[in-house]
């Protein structure tokens, strides 16, 4: 089973306690009424999907219930790193070199 | 000392019949307690614990306890408070009093969940049935508390003892959760 750490309880979880959220660090337009429909449309539906290492949202919905971030590797499914909701993104291309790719 | 506090605030209700008594293994429905659900930010946390007699904790997966008390850490900012039933009231107003000039959510949650006590040498092994998170002492030591699955429903799973454990569920679920358990036990008989 993939183990996943979360950085509230810090301790590895099996992953039937997370539910994951799609793609982390995608703002909301701060001013919707100014944004063009491309623009919002981009907001809300147009993701990376990239293959390789992406930043998703990972909640621990069946432990402490908290939202964090975690940079996986979508080709090995590989947790990279797991960061506090709010800690500024690391550099994915760091660990692209250190999952091989 | 788990075992008195077990005694204390988890006691096995004496008007309900054991659900499985097995050598190796026995589980008890527990007797009703006052539950209440806490969350407030750390500002919050000296005055909770005045008003609620026990520290509040902050260390991740633990519960602080005193007599007919125990809080558990649930998350971050969330916390389940324990407390003989008869006591509920005034613990809500003491909250409330102490916690008034601070944001905070006190909810009493009483009835919405129920305890049974599952105690034995194979405990462990009998929640493991279900439960995907390492039991083993060195992995979740006495006095650990988490919110986990059984199968497909939430517990709060607190360890009391090398021995003994205590599994909070939704009432609604708890037929669920100790009907599997006392299933898996058969497996026992027949070792």
């Amino acid at each position: 089973m993939l183990l996943i750490q979360c950085p509230y309880c810090g301790v590895e979880r099996p992953e039937l306690e997370f539910s994951c959220r799609g793609e982390a660090h995608i703002a909301r337009p701060a001013d919707p009424s100014a944004t063009t429909d491309e623009q919002w449309a981009e907001y809300l539906y147009l993701r990376t999907n990239p293959k390789g290492v992406i930043a998703e949202r990972w909640r621990h919905i069946h432990g402490c219930g908290r939202f964090f971030n975690a940079l996986r590797d979508t080709v090995s499914d590989k947790f990279l790193m797991v960061y506090k909701a709010g800690e500024p993104k690391p550099d994915p291309a760091q660990f692209s070199k250190e999952a091989g790719r | 000392m788990a075992d008195i506090l077990t005694s204390e605030l988890y006691s096995a209700d004496s008007s309900q019949a054991p659900l499985l008594v097995l050598p190796d293994v026995t589980i008890m429905p527990a007797a009703p307690a006052a539950r209440v659900s806490l969350r407030c930010r750390e500002t919050g946390l000296a005055l909770a614990a005045k008003a609620f007699g026990t520290p509040i904790p902050q260390t991740p997966l633990t519960a602080e306890t005193a007599a007919n008390r125990a809080a558990f850490w649930l998350g971050p900012d969330e916390w389940m408070l324990v407390a003989p039933e008869s006591q509920l009231a005034a613990i809500l107003s003491d909250l409330e009093t102490h916690l008034d000039a601070v944001p905070h959510s006190v909810v009493d949650i009483s009835h919405r969940q129920d305890a049974v006590l599952v105690s034995g040498p194979r405990a462990g092994w009998l929640l493991n049935t279900g439960v995907p998170i390492d039991l083993h002492e060195s992995a979740f030591a006495v006095g650990t508390v988490t919110r986990t699955l059984f199968h497909k429903t939430p517990i709060m799973l607190w360890r009391t003892g090398p021995d003994s454990f205590v599994v909070e569920a939704w009432g609604s679920f708890m037929d669920y959760v100790t009907g599997l358990l006392v299933q898996s036990a058969e497996e026992l008989k027949a070792a």
